[in-house]
């Protein structure tokens, strides 16, 4: 008798799997930064404990979490948006820092001290900058049928760089001391935060828009259409929905969110565009979006628990004295191991015993 | 064939298979004498295709075994099969396009010397063409040559690799009536020097007039096997399907009305951008049904899709009643009534991944009552896609679950019910029978039959003559894209007549008849 493997197609996913596979992956992955925490010499219980202490350990620790999970929701919703439709979306970076810049530049151009007007003024202009830089990308998509992931790609560095013209350049704060950074924001411009914390309303922006979303997806003609392309475009095609308009829309609308995570930032957190101000959220906003699956309620859940490892592994760095590089690698493993485990969604393997 | 003592060339014994939780084949006996041809029999998803696949080496039995030559064997792949004798004309044939004929019969064969002996290879093909009536130009490019030389050259394929046993998948489905006969002259040829043939099919006329033995499966398991000359059409119906099966189609006469569509000279390109429809010309009245008969491939795909504006029109117009509709969007079609049951039903008619309502919702989602300014109407969507599944009989264990779970006669069931449920003027149906088991393929002609009764205009695409002649009320045979002639009373037609025309022959009565009115 000679045990062998079989792989086999699921006919039918169990509704168990949809939380437990992820929930498993990510075990799997704290598993494998455990031996990587031991090889740098660090107990890997006493630095998840230290992680989860420093992020969720006192109200300070949570506020912080929370203000990571607000552009990170965001930007996951934005290119959860997207990726419904099949479209890859990877220039989430590129249209946070667009919408930054709007922002920056309404400060500077519009002379009003109505707080309220200049925070329409920034939520459009952001929208706008990040929208079409997303929607170009779309556009050639549409159009001559570009390779969306390479454009989005290649213009996160146009915007990177134009950013850093900008701050090294003709919008440098002059009383900077030679610092690259723009002026500091009026109080008019700021954001206001909560309590004593550093959480400002974004938060709400990030919990509405999940909600819109959520509501766009299930119930309006609209996101049915999306939906229907990203599974099909076929079938969309053949039921008169027309794919190439939505790729244009849809591509605005991810840009468009993305730029008003790049706004918040600036105007509810740091208060002025410096160079890498963003820290890379668009990027992780591509993990966040897979492990919710695309769902927009479980973005802010999955955004929440990649503050936990961001703020952790802040904290990991202080006291453990960790670089910032094994954090990283941590973040890698957590989505390789949660993408690797889709295969299991999708197949089973079965052991057949086989009479020689 | 009687052969007391002969030795098979094949035993399968108790050949068991099962995917997942489905049994393909259960306790499976079956074998091949030298000399005869042995068809299997039965509808789609009847375990034929797991049994061959398994002869073949491409699937691994759970249970049972298999005797070549009285030797237990045991295949691992389809190389070691074809150099144990056995070789498989699949229904879509294996073949590099852009390699002649001789490259293609030499390609993968082991042992090959670095400078291919192309003399020798051309001299044995040459032999084996003419032993068994399989012309075939050595030095031509495979795509340059029709369907039906394709196969030829699959066949060859195998008797080059020295096959004794044969199987032929489905292969007269691709062939017209004259390529038909052709390929059985080929087949009793290669009986006749010892080769044993194994016939797949579902097309009981055949069946009958090329089997030898006839082994009849159901639901995995052989129902019977029996010798070919006691077969009847009847019995072998009834028993590849379990019941009783009525060949007439009850048709009831009806005069049509106001003509719907008009197609005007249309050409079309098809998704290599090369001519697909030419200056072809159709109309459709009420209550009519114009079947389009042709062998596969030969611009069915394009003529459906120009016609309910999913493919450009290049020139000529389409009208449907006397409006011009040329250009418009396929969303401007659906709004006019137009239904399209398109024959690739997994990847354009339905979504796999969606459920039932949202399945119904696709073609539907932006009309009252199901839509609501912006938004979705799930509660009515819901309402009428049970109403759907209850009138069209979809066996599904809810409306929830994603249609890829059904199986493929309640994922028709399910689209014809969309497609036929909001009282269309025009239905636009290409292969709606297709893989249908029989129950279910009565089921859809009735339903065609009856949104005819109703005043629908019903363009009929099948490659199933049989189809075309029992539902048409005139039929167009199409082929390259252009209609080689029109029959106004199919039942009449001789399948000569229709054969000459698929291959390319134009009906020139047709003709001067058309251009007289």
């Amino acid at each position: 008798m000679k045990p062998r493997l079989r792989i086999e197609r699921r006919l039918e996913v169990p509704s168990w799997m949809n939380w437990s596979i992820p929930a498993g992956a990510v075990g799997v992955a704290l598993a494998a930064g455990a031996v990587l925490l031991s090889l740098l010499g660090v107990s890997p219980l006493a630095a998840y404990k230290a992680m989860i202490q420093g992020s969720l350990g006192d109200a300070w620790g949570i506020s912080e979490t929370i203000v990571k999970a607000i552009p990170l929701t965001l930007a996951g919703l934005a290119v959860g948006l997207a990726f419904t439709m099949v479209v890859w979306n990877i220039g989430a970076e590129g249209q946070i820092v667009m919408g930054a810049l709007a922002a920056v530049a309404v400060v500077r151009y519009a002379f009003v001290d109505n707080s309220l007007v200049m925070f329409s003024l920034m939520f459009l202009m952001a929208c706008l900058a990040g929208g079409l830089w997303a929607g170009f990308a779309g556009f050639l998509k549409a159009r001559w049928n570009v390779n969306e992931t390479i454009t989005t790609l290649m213009m996160n560095y146009i915007a990177i760089l134009l950013a850093d013209y900008f701050i090294y350049g003709p919008w440098r704060d002059p009383s900077s001391l030679g610092f690259p950074m723009t002026t500091p924001f009026p109080e008019a411009a700021r954001l206001p935060v909560l309590g004593g914390t550093r959480v400002h309303v974004g938060i709400f922006l990030a919990v509405g828009l999940a909600i819109l979303f959520r509501v766009l997806y299930r119930w309006t003609k609209w996101g049915f259409e999306l939906r229907v392309i990203g599974n099909n475009p076929n079938a969309a095609r053949y039921a008169g929905i027309n794919d190439l308009k939505n790729v244009v829309l849809a591509m605005f609308l991810s840009g468009a969110v993305a730029g008003i995570a790049g706004m918040t930032e600036v105007a509810g957190l740091q208060g002025r565009l410096q160079p890498g101000f963003s820290g890379g959220y668009g990027f992780t906003a591509i993990i966040v979006a897979w492990l919710a699956r695309l769902n927009p309620m479980a973005t802010i859940l999955v955004s929440f628990l990649l503050g936990v490892l961001l703020v952790g592994g802040d904290t990991l760095q202080v006291v453990m004295r960790l670089p910032l590089a094994s954090v990283q690698v941590l973040q890698g493993l957590i989505l390789f191991c949660v993408l690797g485990a889709e295969f299991f969604r999708n197949y089973r393997i079965v052991f057949i015993e086989r009479g020689e | 064939m009687e052969s007391g003592k002969q030795q098979p060339l094949v035993q399968m014994l108790g050949i068991t298979k099962s995917f997942a939780s489905v049994k393909a084949n259960r306790g499976i006996n079956f074998d091949v004498f030298p000399g005869e041809v042995h068809t299997l029999l039965g509808e789609n998803g009847a375990g034929k295709s797991t049994l061959m696949n398994i002869l073949n080496g491409l699937y691994q039995p759970d249970a049972g075994s298999i005797r070549i030559k009285g030797a237990e064997c045991r295949f691992s792949s389809p190389r070691e099969a074809i150099a144990a004798g056995i070789g498989m004309v699949h229904q879509h044939f294996m073949l590099v396009p852009v390699l002649t004929v001789w490259e293609n019969l030499v390609m993968g064969l082991p042992g090959l010397k670095a400078v291919l002996p192309k003399r020798e290879v051309i001299r044995k093909i040459g032999e084996l063409s003419d032993r068994y009536g399989l012309d075939v130009e050595p030095e031509a490019q495979v795509w340059q040559l029709s369907v039906g030389e394709q196969q030829r050259v699959e066949i060859l394929k195998m008797l080059y690799r020295n096959a004794e046993v044969l199987v032929l998948d489905e292969p007269t489905s691709v062939l017209t009536p004259q390529e038909v006969r052709r390929l059985f002259d080929t087949i009793r040829q290669m009986t006749a020097e010892g080769h044993g043939v194994v016939f797949i099919s579902h097309k009981l006329d055949e069946v009958m007039e090329i089997s030898d033995r006839i082994t009849i499966l159901r639901s995995g398991e052989v129902v019977e096997t029996l010798p070919g000359p006691m077969a009847t059409r009847e019995m072998l119906a009834e028993k590849m399907v379990g019941r009783k099966i009525v060949f007439a189609v009850d048709k009831a006469v009806l005069n049509p009305g106001d003509t719907v569509l008009e197609a005007e000279g249309i050409c079309a390109l098809n998704d290599r951008g090369l001519p697909a429809i030419r200056n072809l010309s159709l109309s459709i009245r009420q209550g009519e049904i114009l079947g389009i008969a042709g062998i596969a491939g030969n611009g069915q795909k394009e003529l459906c899709e120009a016609l309910v504006g999913l493919r450009p029109i290049q020139f000529g117009r389409v009208l449907l009643r006397g409006k011009d509709m040329t250009g418009r969007k396929p969303m401007d079609f659906l709004r006019a009534g137009v239904s399209y049951i398109p024959a690739d039903r997994k990847g354009t008619g339905l979504v796999g991944a969606m459920n039932l309502r949202e399945n119904f919702a696709l073609k539907n989602f932006w009309r009252k009552p199901y839509a609501k300014g912006p938004f979705l109407s799930w509660e009515s969507i819901a309402g009428e896609t049970g109403r759907i599944v209850e009138r069209f009989g979809v066996s599904a264990p809810g409306l929830g679950i994603p249609v890829r779970n059904l199986s493929g006669g309640n994922q028709q069931r399910l689209m014809l019910g969309r497609e036929l449920s909001g009282t269309p003027d025009l239905i636009v149906a290409m292969q709606p029978t297709w893989g249908l088991d029989v129950g279910a393929t009565e089921f859809v002609r009735d339903q065609l039959l009856r949104q005819r009764e109703r005043g629908a205009a019903i363009l009929l695409v099948s490659e199933d003559l049989e189809e075309v002649l029992a539902l048409s009320d005139r039929l167009a045979v199409i082929h390259k894209g252009e209609i080689m002639g029109l029959v106004e009373d199919p039942r009449s037609a001789s399948e000569e007549e229709l054969g000459l025309m698929m291959a390319g022959i134009r009906r020139e009565t047709a003709i001067e008849g058309e251009k007289g009115r």
